[in-house]
């Protein structure tokens, strides 16, 4: 299988603090990467890296055949990366119509991708004019998710789209996921709940103090409990 | 599901800041002793607030967009007027005939050239100056302060340190009387520009792809760049207009003022920010409010007891502080 995506020795120093020390991971083409660790792993740090936002002091971030590690954020989200920040970074005074107008960059909204994308968050079609501070938080993660798709991308980068959600929202989130996998999207996903990370991921890395220090396939961690347990200890029953 | 928990949120604009015009004019009038004087006096502040809104409109958007506090804005002001005196000074003979629209082609001509003039040393200003800075507050104080020094000694070098007179061209000197009401002609004109002015900012704000952009970016501008959109390229754009609208304030407050002088900028400067903190930093709508509220208090505090004139305006600031601490329209901030 080909890689869309590949880091290689990726480095990363904020400030003084050198997060990043040297990681190591690929994206198969096509399918869906977790990306695991406990809290301050650097998994935040590492998409923000890819996307630009923080400069890689050493390290090949291989996109599509190119090294993308030193190119600006726009630059970057042009390659065709969506990215869907922990903070969801959803415009709070512009409506939801607006939210995603700007996200698509080729000019007016495609019809048929909006309706497909209505089928999966109805609750967009319903506060369609209204400014996305209004929505709740599953909402505005919807909308987030809905922003990063509403143009077909290469990859898109998802920093815990669950968090702080309710049980029955992640799950309607599993269904959005499941849906957009058939697509043919490459996703990169961050995850601290493991049940979600196991109902969708084909292959995972996992994190540890700004190292990668497994990576495979979902199911043969999955499969693994002592394996969970030794790379993700006990947060993984904390989450669900 | 119950109705109640279906229903939509509505979204409305937030009217209560509105309603504090009417209630600062009202306020005003048992104070003041003769209803002419008060129409008078909120004509007059309504001008002075409309030039000031002109003013002030471009730095709030700078700051929200990149969160740039540009010191040297009023040099902009005055740069426009100076340029203004050195096309409308030559242009006597149009603007003391007595034809409006000669009166009218000289006035527009200094506008547009104190536009051009500042809007190009925007440019230069912003690429030189500004940009080495961003995100360096302490530094964007002082290299903007620099900024200013620079630009006063510069209208020495090339105006000479005296003060110009610049008289208003002839069709807008005096006043239209109705009874005992007299409202001079060029508060009209400067409310007429005012609201011209806002309304175009309104439209390209709310109604175009760039103004889009800019109020996302005004937010979360780290969000713009993550959707693919040069958020420097926007900034830009925002900071040539705004300098280019300083320079419009600058014409239209020397004319007001007929007088122009080196200093002229720095002293509206100080109430171009008590209006941008009142109206909420970056957000326009609320530097059009906090502009008109300035004006207002400006005028009656000027008529009942001039020596509080700008003590009134720094009180008001801490009441809507008080009262909204982000200003009165917040911008929603990552
Ligand atoms: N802006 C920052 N300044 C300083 N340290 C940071 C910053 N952002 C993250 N860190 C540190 O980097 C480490 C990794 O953070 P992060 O990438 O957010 O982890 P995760 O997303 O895996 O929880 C943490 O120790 C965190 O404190
Ligand atoms: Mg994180």
């Amino acid at each position: 299988m080909n890689n869309l995506l590949a880091l290689s020795g990726v480095n990363t120093r904020i400030g003084h603090y050198h997060i990043l020390q040297g990681v190591d991971f690929v994206v198969p083409q096509g399918g869906l990467t977790m990306l695991l660790g406990r809290n301050g792993a650097g998994k935040t740090t590492c998409l923000r890296t890819i996307m630009g936002l923080w400069r890689a002091s050493a390290g090949r971030i291989e996109f599509d055949g190119a090294d993308i590690a030193g190119r600006s954020t726009p630059a970057v989200a042009q390659l065709g990366i969506g990215y869907v920040p922990e903070s969801m970074g959803i415009f709070a005074g512009l409506t939801v119509r607006e939210n995603l107008m700007l996200a698509a960059r080729a000019g007016p909204l495609d019809e048929r991708r909006l309706d497909w994308m209505f089928g999966l968050f109805p609750a967009l079609k319903k506060f369609w004019q209204l400014p996305a501070g209004f929505l709740s938080g599953g909402q505005k993660q919807m909308l987030a998710i809905a922003r990063a798709m509403i143009e077909p991308r290469k990859l898109l980068l998802v920093d815990e789209p669950t968090k702080g959600l309710a049980p029955a929202i992640i799950a309607h989130m599993v269904e959005a996921f499941r849906e957009l996998k058939r697509t043919d999207t490459t996703i990169l996903l961050v995850e601290q709940n493991f049940h979600f990370a196991r109902a969708l991921g084909d292959t995972v890395a996992v994190m540890d103090s700004g190292r990668i220090v497994h990576s495979g396939g979902m199911r043969e961690l999955a499969e693994d409990e002592a394996l969970q347990h030794k790379l993700l200890g006990l947060s993984l029953d904390a989450h669900q | 599901m119950s109705q109640a928990k279906d229903a939509l949120p509505r979204a409305s604009l937030d009217k209560i800041p509105l309603v504090l015009i009417p209630l600062i004019a009202v306020a005003a009038l048992p104070l003041i002793p003769s209803l002419p004087t008060w129409v008078t006096l909120t004509i007059a502040g309504l001008a002075m607030g409309m030039m000031i809104f002109i003013m002030a409109s471009g730095l709030t958007l700078v700051f929200g967009l990149m969160d740039v506090m540009n010191f040297a804005h009023g040099a902009f002001i005055t740069i426009g007027a100076f340029v203004a005196t050195s096309v409308l000074l030559p242009l006597a003979a149009w603007t003391e005939a007595d034809k409006l629209w000669l009166n009218l082609a000289a006035l527009l001509s200094a506008i547009l050239a104190a536009m051009v003039v500042a809007g190009v040393l925007g440019l230069a200003f912003e690429r030189v100056i500004i940009k080495p800075v961003y995100g360096q507050h302490l530094k964007q104080i002082l290299i903007t302060m620099g900024g200013l020094i620079v630009a006063e000694q510069s209208i020495h070098v090339i105006w000479g340190p005296d003060i110009i007179g610049l008289p208003k061209p002839a069709a807008l000197r005096g006043s239209f009387i109705f009874g005992d009401i007299a409202i001079e002609k060029y508060r009209v004109l400067a409310v007429i520009v005012g609201l011209a002015v806002f309304a175009a900012m309104f439209g390209v704000l709310n109604r175009t792809r760039i103004g889009l952009l800019i109020r996302a970016g005004v937010e979360d501008s780290e969000m713009v760049e993550a959707l693919g959109y040069r958020i420097r390229r926007i900034f830009i754009g925002v900071f040539v207009a705004g300098s280019a609208l300083a320079g419009l304030g600058g014409v239209m407050w020397a004319l007001y003022q007929e007088t122009v002088s080196s200093a002229m900028g720095m002293q509206v400067m100080i109430l171009i920010f008590i209006v941008i903190i009142i109206g909420g930093l970056g957000s326009v709508g609320g530097c059009f409010i906090g502009s008109l509220l300035v004006g207002l208090m400006a005028n009656y505090v000027g008529f009942l007891a001039p020596k509080i004139a700008l003590g009134s305006n720094i009180l008001l600031m801490v009441l809507i502080l008080l009262w909204r601490p982000q200003g009165l329209y917040p911008v929603a901030k990552r």
